[in-house]
């Protein structure tokens, strides 16, 4: 005992080496359960403030970008709005709402203060948490189309998934067909993502657009996630293996929106009945 | 008092400028740079090795925490923090007076360049394999792990000249 306990003091370094690394590894293998530690990702109010801080000092730089892109944004929802306005009304309109949706649900502007899309898992950080409204895993969409959900929220910001990060997938389906699989990225080519689970008697081509099902309660249905770019028939498989070009661009995030499915705890419950 | 004060700033500055600019740089979409670890490099040779240690696993920590990556940096700095003396002693000539201070001014530039291509290629190993986790993109990895070592080291040189020369 004396003999040991002497020994571990003259190898004290490696001792302390072994502890703290082991410490590590099992932060990064049990990644779940710690990440939902509060203060452990970027949402915490330090780093959010540290970003914070420097992103409204960035921002400037790309006011020009930004502005396009609201101003586009802004004539495409006038489209869609002055043709709403302007159809003739009868009763069967009463079953065509602009957005199909199961649920209604709110939208909670936020600007991205962190980003990465060089990682094998991607998160955002955003300037808004908590006290706004934001809860985990609701989706997070820009104009373009749908760029993550939320992981964990602190009071006054919020860290998300962003679809480049292989630690989630998401329900998509074909806007043609009405297929739908399930799409997620592979970790290569921040423009690119793999959807999988189309079965070979679809009828796919390239440029075929991919949007949200509305199956998975994070996201309402038909939001854009992108194009059909290249895609095979693997041998001896009954799915097609899909490229999708991605709609959103991830290098260039500014401004986002989180969305809020009002009845998805309700939806869960039924879905956890179901099963 | 005054070293705790300079490294204690070196800390902040280097962890700052390592989350707010180098984790934005992608070159290529294989070269991802880690700078930070300059601050292990430079520590004095007679730092305690639990001084080296904790210290190594901290910032590794707030690297992680900035960079929702949580662990892997502590790991692979706490890795290169355990080696460092190891690492000093096989590149160091047993007669030669080692200076207290491994920076670029106070040693041969053959010597520094040796120490920190080394142990930055020993961070970003570590680093790139955690990440990925698997061995079945062995050789992209290595590809980035090798790129990225070599843009790391190069910040790191033009650094010394630049800022760290007192």
């Amino acid at each position: 005992m004396k003999s040991l306990f002497r020994y571990l003091l003259r190898n004290y370094a490696f001792v302390l080496f072994v502890l703290l690394e082991t410490l590590a590894l099992t932060m990064v293998f049990n990644y779940n359960s710690f990440q939902k530690a509060k203060y452990l990702n970027s949402a915490n109010q330090v780093s959010g403030m540290v970003y914070n801080l420097f992103n409204s000092v960035t921002s400037y730089f790309r006011l020009a970008s930004d502005n396009r892109e609201l101003a586009e944004e802004n004539a495409r929802l006038r489209t869609l709005l002055g043709n709403f306005l302007n159809r003739p009304v009868d009763s069967l309109s009463l079953y065509e709402p602009v957005i199909q949706s199961d649920s209604s649900f709110r939208i909670t502007t936020a600007r991205v203060i962190n980003n990465s899309v060089n990682r094998a898992f991607n998160y955002i950080t955003l300037d808004r948490g908590r006290k706004h409204g934001i809860k985990p895993d609701q989706g997070i969409i820009s104009s373009r189309g749908i760029v993550g959900v939320i992981g964990e929220a602190s009071e006054s910001y919020a860290m998300g998934l962003s679809v480049l990060n292989g630690r989630w997938s998401i329900s998509a389906k074909l806007k043609n067909s009405g297929y739908y699989g399930s799409l997620h990225w592979d970790g290569t080519d921040y423009r690119y993502a793999i959807l999988s689970e189309i079965p070979l008697h679809v009828d796919i081509a390239l440029g075929d657009t991919v949007e949200t099902s509305g199956y998975s309660a994070v996201f309402p249905e038909g939001i854009l996630i992108g194009t059909i770019s290249d895609f095979t028939e693997p041998d001896g498989e009954n799915y097609y293996s899909i490229d999708v070009k991605l709609a959103v661009d991830f290098k260039s995030l500014s401004h986002v929106e989180v969305v809020e499915i009002f009845d998805k705890e309700e939806l869960k419950e039924l879905e956890m009945s179901r099963d | 008092m005054r070293d705790l004060l300079k490294y204690g700033f070196m800390f902040i500055v280097l962890s700052l400028v390592q989350v707010l600019i180098f984790n934005q740089v992608h070159l290529g979409g294989s070269i991802n740079p880690f700078i930070y670890i300059l601050f292990v490099l430079l520590l004095p040779i007679n730092t305690p090795r639990y001084i080296l240690l904790l210290t190594g696993f901290i910032l590794g920590l707030v690297i992680d925490i900035f960079s929702n990556s949580l662990g892997m940096h502590a790991a692979a700095t706490v890795f290169i923090a355990y080696l460092r003396p190891f690492v000093i002693r096989i590149i160091s000539n047993r007669e030669e007076d080692r200076n207290n201070y491994p920076g670029l001014k106070q040693n041969s530039f053959s010597w520094f360049l040796a120490y920190a291509l080394i142990m930055v290629f020993l961070h970003h190993l570590v680093f790139f394999f955690l990440e990925f986790f698997t061995f079945t993109h062995f050789m992209s990895t290595l590809l980035k792990v090798i790129l990225s070592s070599l843009f790391s080291v190069f910040i790191i040189i033009v650094s010394q000249y630049l800022i760290f020369r007192e």
